[in-house]
């Protein structure tokens, strides 16, 4: 039993990292731009809130300085691709490229660098409910801020004005620059909004998640949150369970591994890539089910 | 004064060819900040980068050596993104190739006849084009977006290869040392001189180049490939058939990357280690775009993107900067490129004085 709860708690850990970063990809997707530049984002995210903790010792401080080096090289992107009408795709592109390179480059100084101790977390009584608590209430904040955030989303595009405006334009930006809404800032707040969330996922994964810092750390986790987006058919509450299903699948290796079962690591390092792969094509396999759920300009440029 | 683009009624010939160079002069300018921020000598930094590896005939052997694998994967992945193709995977299709060369290679010993280098080649070339299939068939079969498949792929060649030379393919005698034994000697990619690493290799990328241009600009099949890429609509009315541009796009790109990888393993590095893939994947999506997907094109920008690989290792060796300088300069190109790419269909205007409408 012990060993389930365990499973169940380090999924929903691993799946955070995916969750966030997933959750902001969707805000920008929802606006009509596809970034495929979430693994740079992701790791330059990771040194910087990596180096922040080291230099300051405090967390918080991390996070912040994730979200803003997420948010500055989703400015970087969204100016090109919504003022200058670049390709999307090879611009996210460059992005992830330049990021993986750039992380390497600033990350040089850290890679034996030590974070200070981490707090351990536990909700008051509810952690000491047989099983439950084992597997739900000793987490780090970060986890329940992921749900959180999933619900005010939920909240945000189905619920107010502002996130109607925010899906118009990610399914006619004509007729709502027709209305009067300014398509390209909404676009570029989405974009902004997109990449701090990628950069809090990178913070905490450097900084929380596997505390070190490691080249290339965040090991292609910004592609699989672009698929998650895809899975969950633009979605927030699907967006929120894919992620922890591929937590589950991330830490299953681990957890393989413990039970003694003789499979070579590198196998069930495939795992998380395999599980995208075969999703991504049992998903995709009903093309009018993708069409239908889709921002219907994604990935296209507005011109006014 | 305001500063506004419009759109251009056509697209301008001279930004075509001045556009990837303004690229390279804006990189170099935040290249020339960025050795000033860290305190290093910018003079030198750009000599290690744009004189060092042109001063000898030693050094342009190696400028080659390293262009070579560049511009065969970005021939392959011209035809890809010219067709629309978004195939960014190549780096787990040139590990594959390795992959498959290498362990072809692993099977000669001291009496094989030298033939055997042409099996380590089209073993290279199908390891790489069973890759590209699977993204093939997830595309056609089952319309998965063949960006993600391709770039998850890579991570699965890349575990599947540190499995082999950790298991199967693990030089018996190598100390446990994650690596395969030396390859034999008879399975080595002929040199071109002795003295200089330049194989065959360099030619059949040249002689590619060429193949290329003929099959893009003067075959009915090359014209019906692009078509697709450029007008969908278009091609279907034409009766160019997508499903073949797909496949040809990932046959020729998969068994492109393949070659190269089977060209590296067989040649420079002369064994499979965890570190034969070196980024040559993701770089030739660079030098495909800085080379504006044309073939003489790419010839330069390949022989541009190994200067920023060779640049970066003497960067490392004599100015004791990290090696990966050369993914933030790679990186920066390929931006500064695609912002640049705005003045093909769009002219910058100032306006000193708003204009003045008519009543």
């Amino acid at each position: 039993m012990d060993a389930l709860a365990l499973l169940i708690a380090t999924s929903l850990n691993a799946g955070t990292v995916l969750a966030i970063a997933a959750l902001g990809l969707l805000v920008n997707e929802k606006a009509g731009v596809v970034n495929l530049g979430a693994e740079g984002m992701m790791l330059c995210a990771a040194i910087a809130g990596f180096a922040t903790v080291v230099h300051t010792g405090n967390f918080y401080l991390g996070f912040l300085a994730g979200m803003a080096a997420g948010a500055l090289l989703a400015t970087v992107f969204g100016g090109l691709v919504i003022w200058l009408n670049t390709n999307q795709y090879a611009t996210g592109l460059a992005l992830s490229l330049f990021g993986t390179g750039f992380s390497a480059f600033a990350g040089i100084s850290y890679v034996q660098a030590k974070l200070p101790e981490q707090t351990q977390y536990a909700v008051p009584f509810l952690s000491d409910v047989p099983f439950l608590g084992l597997a739900l209430f000793r987490q780090h904040p970060m986890v329940y801020i992921g749900m959180v955030l999933m619900l005010g989303l939920v909240w945000f595009f189905y619920r107010t004005r502002t996130g109607l405006v925010l899906r118009s334009v990610g399914e006619s930006p004509e007729s709502a620059h027709a209305l009067g809404y300014s398509v390209r800032l909404i676009r570029l707040s989405a974009v902004m909004v997109g990449g701090a969330l990628c950069g809090l996922a990178g913070a905490y994964l450097s900084t929380v998640y596997t505390p070190l810092w490691v080249e290339g750390m965040v090991a292609g986790k910004g592609w699989i949150a672009l698929a998650l987006t895809t899975f969950a058919t633009w979605r927030p509450a699907r967006v929120l369970l894919g992620a922890y299903l591929f937590g589950g699948v991330t830490m299953l290796q681990f957890h393989l591994q413990a039970t003694g079962i003789e499979i070579a690591s590198q196998f069930l390092n495939m795992l998380p890539y395999l599980a995208t792969i075969v999703v991504l094509a049992l998903i995709s396999r009903n093309p009018a089910f993708i069409r239908i759920n889709m921002p219907a300009s994604l990935g296209k440029p507005f011109y006014s | 004064m305001s500063l506004k683009l419009e759109a251009r009624s056509q697209s301008s010939t001279l930004w075509t060819y001045a556009s990837p160079l303004l690229a390279l002069v804006i990189t170099v300018v935040i290249g020339v900040c960025l050795f000033m921020l860290l305190g290093k000598d910018p003079v030198r930094g750009l000599q290690m980068f744009f004189w060092e590896p042109i001063r000898s005939g030693y050094a342009w052997g190696e400028l080659m050596v390293k262009a070579t694998p560049l511009l065969i994967i970005a021939l392959g992945l011209a035809v890809c993104f010219r067709s629309n193709v978004w195939n960014i995977g190549a780096e787990g299709q040139f590990i594959m190739g390795a992959l498959a060369a290498g362990a072809v290679a692993l099977l000669a010993d001291k009496d094989t006849s030298r033939a055997i280098v042409v099996v380590v080649m089209l073993a290279g070339i199908l390891g790489g084009i069973v890759w590209a299939c699977i993204v093939g068939m997830l595309r056609d079969k089952f319309n998965a977006n063949e960006i993600l498949v391709s770039l998850m792929l890579v991570y699965v060649a890349d575990s599947l290869l540190g499995y082999m030379v950790n298991g199967p393919l693990k030089d018996p005698n190598g100390f446990n040392f994650p690596q395969s034994k030396t390859f034999e000697w008879v399975t080595q990619i002929p040199r071109l001189f002795s003295g200089s690493r330049m194989s065959i290799g360099l030619p059949i990328a040249l002689a590619l180049a060429a193949a290329l241009w003929v099959f893009l600009f003067r075959t009915r099949a090359g014209f019906a490939q692009q078509v697709g890429g450029l007008a969908p609509a278009a091609a279907r009315y034409a009766g160019f058939s997508s499903r073949k541009a797909l496949w040809t796009a990932l046959l020729i790109s998969g068994g492109a990357a393949g070659l190269a990888g089977a060209l590296e393993v067989a040649g420079p590095i002369g064994q499979l280690t965890p570190y034969v893939p070196a980024g040559y994947g993701f770089a030739a999506i660079i030098v495909a775009f800085v080379g504006r997907l044309h073939p003489v094109g790419m010839i330069f920008s390949a022989i541009l993107m190994s200067m920023f690989y060779i640049g970066g290792e003497l960067a490392q060796s004599r100015l004791g900067l990290p090696k990966s300088i050369t993914g933030v300069f790679q990186g920066l190109l390929l931006f500064s490129l695609l912002a640049c790419d705005t003045l093909l269909t769009y002219r910058v205007v100032w306006r000193i004085k708003p204009v003045q409408r008519a009543p």
